[in-house]
């Protein structure tokens, strides 16, 4: 018994697509019977979205990837019991011959991550490779190939794997997606895009960036206070905020007078330039 | 049955797993664990040990390769157009609009050799004049040393006595055409060296200035993705980044750097005003700039305004940038006070910047900052951040070395490719002007690497006379080259110099395919056996091995057999030969497989592992020795020193032991300028183009005859750039695997169609109507191409971003200047030089307007 995961480390990923590429290598026209048919062009069991965020010159580009959750209370087999079985090793299979024509299956995802093979008829999904685990490797296409190490990959009932550790010890950085769909997902997500409210604080009667000045962040319906400290550019940034929040940012220099701001996180906010007066 | 092949591709080594003849996958090389020999290490500022994982980190476009393999646009077997013929009427006006027969390789490669005997003559001496035959290859070819373009192209033409048609540094032109001036290092074609700067900069860099450069999309050249985990590791040790670049690029976004968004053409702005702050600050290293460079009074003269006028300050910078003076001014304090690696460009020196009006001043003027702040100590450097992890360094041949090539190699009997007697010379930026013309004049000899004043040697075309045959081989400069349109009108051209005979070889249909009269199908190297080493071209970028994780040596196998009739060049070329009476010459009755194990034998490496085993096994991964010594780039010269570097062609040193042993001369503590020194006020420029005001002895910021201050942009308010793709190799990949147009950023599928994208500012977008995801027309007095628009502030008001290399040319109808739907944007740029006396390509320095497209 184990359950097998993934971690994707946000952060890390620079949107190569090297895993979305490798995924089709190993399946598009290469059929890996009993757990997988071949899949075809336009068929992705893995994809990588690019999320832009940030206005004017203070932009961020995230990638996230959308695969199956590999759940351990899948909806999907819920509604196909006969159809889609779970593994020992946790892994979900969508049973290729018994789904044939389904194509109602791939609606019983709340995650979106079955797709139609029109040309096969099959809905299809990521099977973490199992064809290959199978044959006695450790590794998943998308795992072996990432350049930047962005991806775990392992079982997460293993107190000792990689990715169990990790899992401890990075808890308050990992995210599931849409745990209230009650599903039991096994892939995390560290540092998911979230809004930013940034700014560049400038000195007034200089017109220098201001380096070093105090800036702070209070949510205002729960107090959350966060601190930092302006770069030589007199750039802040304050990250990973709830959506629709408000915010007060202060800012604070010696010699200036303060400067208090406020911020609504519908998306992120670019305070632009903060200009402080001289005391 | 599955078996498995090992290969190696520009993008890095891979195991082919073949069922039943054919490619099923293919998979980053497949090592076990216990086959990797002990990893380098290098050490942070903390103490922190990193080294790489047991793993080969291919480029992405690699895992396509089955997908491009097995393209519906392979050519399987030879044609003819059906409008040509040699014995009659020859239309060249129809190429590009004919269609094609189908031929035997008898029959083609008897029409060739009946076209070659009709244009050569045999010299008294048994030389072969063929100045009327003309030929060239794309700037790269699919890997191995045997295949690669140089070896069997060089070697037949060379026999031939054909006129060769010089390339240009594509890549890097402005550091080509100037930097040598300034540093020299003309033997690297003007980029430095770059050894051990990885561990210089773990330990000492305090902050990377990334400037025009995007490492994570253009991938150490031929190093795949190895050095993306090294600025994980930089960005986590909290090194900050600031990326100076019109485009946030991708490196920008997963680095969290800051952004200078620069405007197109004004870097050299930036750049001066960086250097006024230190000179007003007085923050620059005296000590090194005293000892090791020369000419900092005429620079400082032109900096602060005293020989024009104008001192060059953050606010006359923020004006013609577009970045605030004080922005410009904090990083240039900063700057003086960290240790940085100056990043510009992918090996050091490259990028968009120098590929631009003047883009000699953007290079020369990169060196001049980090001369200021004492290039070559601890954490101070121009470093790509691609190369320079610690590495064998055992020489072994790379396709840019002679060496390697059959038509020079010590392997080979005749070196048909240095008995060429024909003079005269053409140029591939000029060549389509030189045959609609029939003359052309140029500069330089291309790839200037065996002086600084090779730039200046004087070229006319004819000398012999007029070429008729053009023999072009792989790959499609309609999406590579400037202005490419009078590429088309070069191949339709009737005028009294018209091609009479036009052939192409290449493994797929690419857009030039069609302009010729008779296609020849070749195969692929994984239909063919040879040989290679990851990343290695040899020659100009010695021992690129150091921009890898391993150092793996490959015995290229041939996977499956040729498509069709497709068959490898060398076997192209030698049938050709065959026809003419010249078989043996050609081959010396040599197989492929001959050539390769000569070549292997060549280098030291083969004495560790002999040819059997290496071929049994597959690859051979090098270790690292353990008595591995650190020799960072520039230190030597920082410290005054000898060379300590493996910069083996560096001539101020002495390569022994087939260059394995590099030992010192009286000069060795010199760079390659005149002064030995770094020159602030070149002492080249002043001896060799004293009045030329557009790459003057200094450094200076010459606005862009293509840029936001002339008449032009009046006209065409936006300026695009077009950098080197990131999900596809110069024209490799894009088209013929079309795995890649379901990456969303790379292609965008509409109604049916995979549109080339091209970003526009939000602002921009709206005072056009222009949606996200809408088609839009960019235009110009050159071209018009459709493109799809991605409404993004990665670009700022004002600039627009759309890589240049294209594979697909599809102009709606078939006449040279119509609209291309293919996204090839290169149809938009200008074929006029870096300068007057830099016959570089410049395609970054063009202005377009841009409206939605409505079909």
């Amino acid at each position: 018994m184990a359950r097998l995961g993934f971690v994707f480390n946000v952060e890390r990923c620079n949107g190569c697509f090297s895993c979305f590429l490798a995924c089709k290598d190993e399946f598009t026209d290469n059929e890996h019977l009993p757990t997988a048919a071949a899949t075809t062009e336009g068929v992705n069991l893995i994809k990588v979205n690019e999320v832009e965020y940030g206005t004017g010159t203070k932009v961020k580009v995230d990638y996230t990837h959308s695969i199956c959750q590999q759940c351990s209370k899948p909806a999907c087999m819920e509604k196909f019991p006969e159809q889609i079985y779970k593994r020992p090793d946790g892994i979900v299979i969508i049973d290729p011959v018994k789904a044939k024509g389904m194509q109602e299956i791939v609606g019983s995802c709340p995650y979106g991550a079955i797709v139609w093979n029109e040309k096969a008829q099959l809905p299809q999904k990521c099977t973490m490779c199992a064809h290959m685990l199978d044959a006695g490797e450790k590794v998943t296409r998308c795992f072996e190939c990432c350049p930047n190490q962005a991806m775990l990959f392992g079982d997460l009932d293993d107190p000792n794997s990689e990715i169990s550790i990790y899992v401890k010890e990075h808890a308050a950085e990992l995210e599931l997606l849409h745990p209230e769909y009650g599903t039991e997902p096994n892939v995390y997500y560290r540092h998911l895009p979230k809004p930013f409210i940034c700014g560049e604080v400038v000195c007034g009667d200089t017109d220098d960036c201001c380096k070093g000045a105090k800036v702070t962040c209070v949510c205002d319906s729960c107090g959350k206070k966060m601190e930092t400290e302006t770069d030589f550019l007199g750039d802040f940034e304050f990250r990973f905020l709830p959506t629709n929040e408000h915010f007060t940012i202060t800012v604070e220099a010696p010699g200036y007078k303060p400067a208090t701001l406020k911020a609504k996180t519908h998306g992120s906010v670019n305070l632009g330039e903060i200009v402080l007066e001289k005391a | 049955m599955e078996k498995v092949y090992t290969n190696l591709t520009t993008g890095g080594p891979i195991s082919v797993y073949v069922e039943d003849g054919k490619v099923t996958r293919i998979r980053p090389l497949q090592v076990p664990e216990e086959d990797y020999p002990k990893p380098w290490t290098v050490v942070d500022r903390y103490g922190r040990k990193y080294s790489p994982p047991k793993a080969m980190r291919i480029a992405q476009n690699v895992f396509a390769e089955r997908n491009r393999l097995y393209s519906k646009d392979r050519i399987l077997y030879p044609m003819k157009r059906v409008d040509w013929d040699p014995n009659g009427n020859r239309n060249p006006q129809n190429r590009g609009k004919s269609g094609y027969v189908r031929i035997s390789w008898d029959e083609a490669t008897t029409l060739i050799a009946n076209e070659i005997k009709r244009l050569i003559k045999v010299n008294p001496d048994g030389t072969i004049d063929g100045h009327k035959i003309t030929a060239i290859t794309s700037s790269h070819h699919n890997w191995g040393i045997v295949g690669y373009k140089m070896g069997p192209f060089g070697r037949f033409f060379g026999m031939l006595g054909y006129t060769p048609i010089l390339d240009n540094p594509d890549s890097w032109e402005g550091w080509m055409w100037g930097a040598p001036h300034m540093w020299g290092f003309y033997w690297r074609l003007g980029q430095p060296e770059q050894f051990d700067l990885l561990q210089d900069a773990m330990k000492h860099t305090d902050m990377i200035v990334f400037w025009s450069n995007d490492p994570d999309s253009t991938h150490g050249i031929y190093s795949g993705q190895e050095s993306n985990i090294w600025r994980v590791w930089l960005k986590e040790m909290g090194v900050k980044c600031v990326f100076i670049d019109p485009y946030y690029n991708y490196t920008n976004a997963v680095m969290d750097g800051t952004w200078f968004p620069v405007r197109p053409g004004t870097d050299t702005a930036l750049a001066a005003a960086i250097a006024y702050t230190w000179f007003v600050d007085d923050t620059y290293d005296h000590d090194f700039v005293e000892r090791k460079t020369i000419g900092i009074e005429e620079f400082r003269d032109y900096i602060m305004g005293k020989e024009d006028g104008v001192p060059k300050t953050p606010e006359w910078a923020a004006e013609k940038t577009g970045i605030p003076a004080r922005r410009i001014r904090a990083l240039a304090r900063e700057w003086a006070s960290k240790r940085v690696a100056l990043a510009g460009g992918v090996r050091g020196g490259e990028g968009s910047a120098c590929r631009s009006a003047y883009g000699t001043e953007e290079a020369r003027f990169l060196i001049a900052l980090a001369a200021m702040q004492g290039i070559g100590k601890p954490g101070v450097s121009i470093w790509g951040t691609t190369m320079g992890a610690p590495s064998d360094y055992t020489w072994f041949p790379g396709y840019a070395e002679p060496e390697s090539q059959m038509g020079k190699s010590p392997v080979a009997k005749y070196k048909f490719a240095l008995t060429n007697p024909t003079k005269q010379r053409l140029y591939r930026l000029t060549f389509p002007d030189a045959i609609i013309n029939g003359k052309d004049a140029f500069i330089g000899d291309g790839f200037c690497g065996q002086s600084i004043e090779q730039q200046f040697n004087k070229h006319e075309y004819p000398i012999e006379g007029h070429v008729k045959m053009f023999w072009r081989y792989g790959g499609s400069f309609f999406g590579t080259m400037t202005d490419t349109n009078k590429w088309a009108r070069m191949y339709q051209n009737d005028g009294p110099y018209a091609l009479e005979c036009v052939i192409n070889q290449d493994c797929w249909f690419s857009s030039e395919t069609k302009y010729a009269d008779i296609i020849l199908p070749a195969c692929t190297n994984l239909e063919r056996n040879d040989l290679g080493e990851w990343a290695v071209g040899g020659g100009y970028t010695t021992h690129a091995q150091i921009g890898n994780n391993w150092r793996v040596i490959v015995r290229q196998m041939k996977c499956v057999e040729p498509l069709g009739e497709s068959k490898s060049d060398y076997e192209i070329f030698a049938m050709v030969a065959e026809k003419l009476g010249m078989g043996e010459l050609y081959t010396e009755g040599k197989t492929e497989d001959d050539w390769a194990k000569a070549y292997w034998e060549l280098s030291d490496l083969s004495k560790r592992i002999s040819w059997e085993e290496f071929c049994k096994k597959g690859y051979y991964i090098v270790p690292v020795p353990d008595d591995y010594e650190e020799h960072p780039a520039f230190r030597w010269y920082y410290e005054d020193r000898d060379c300590d570097t493996q910069d083996y062609l560096n001539p101020k040193i002495k390569v022994v032991n087939h260059m394995n042993t590099l030992e010192p001369t009286e000069h060795s503590k010199e760079l390659g300028t005149y002064s030995g020194k770094i020159e602030f006020a070149s002492e080249s420029l002043k001896k060799l183009s004293p009045d030329d005001d557009e790459r003057p002895p200094v450094p200076h910021y010459i606005p862009s005859w293509e840029g936001h201050e002339t008449e032009l942009y009046k006209k065409y308010p936006l300026q695009i750039i077009s950098p080197h793709p990131r999900f596809s190799f110069h024209t490799h990949y894009d088209k013929h695997a079309s795995w890649l147009d379901e990456i969303p950023i790379h292609r965008v599928q509409k109604d049916g169609y995979a549109y080339w994208p091209v970003r526009i500012n939000p602002k921009d977008a709206d005072a056009r109507g222009i949606k996200n995801g809408d088609l839009v027309e960019l235009y110009n007095d050159r071209g018009s191409v459709i493109c799809i628009a991605c409404v993004t502030h990665r670009v700022p008001p004002g600039v627009m971003h759309s890589y240049g290399c294209s594979a697909k040319y599809d102009p709606v109808v078939p006449v040279p200047g119509a609209t291309d739907r293919g996204g090839c944007v290169n149809l938009l740029t200008s074929g006029r030089f870096l300068s007057k006396n830099a016959p570089g390509m410049a395609p970054n320095s063009c202005l377009v307007e841009c409206r939605k497209w409505e079909g």
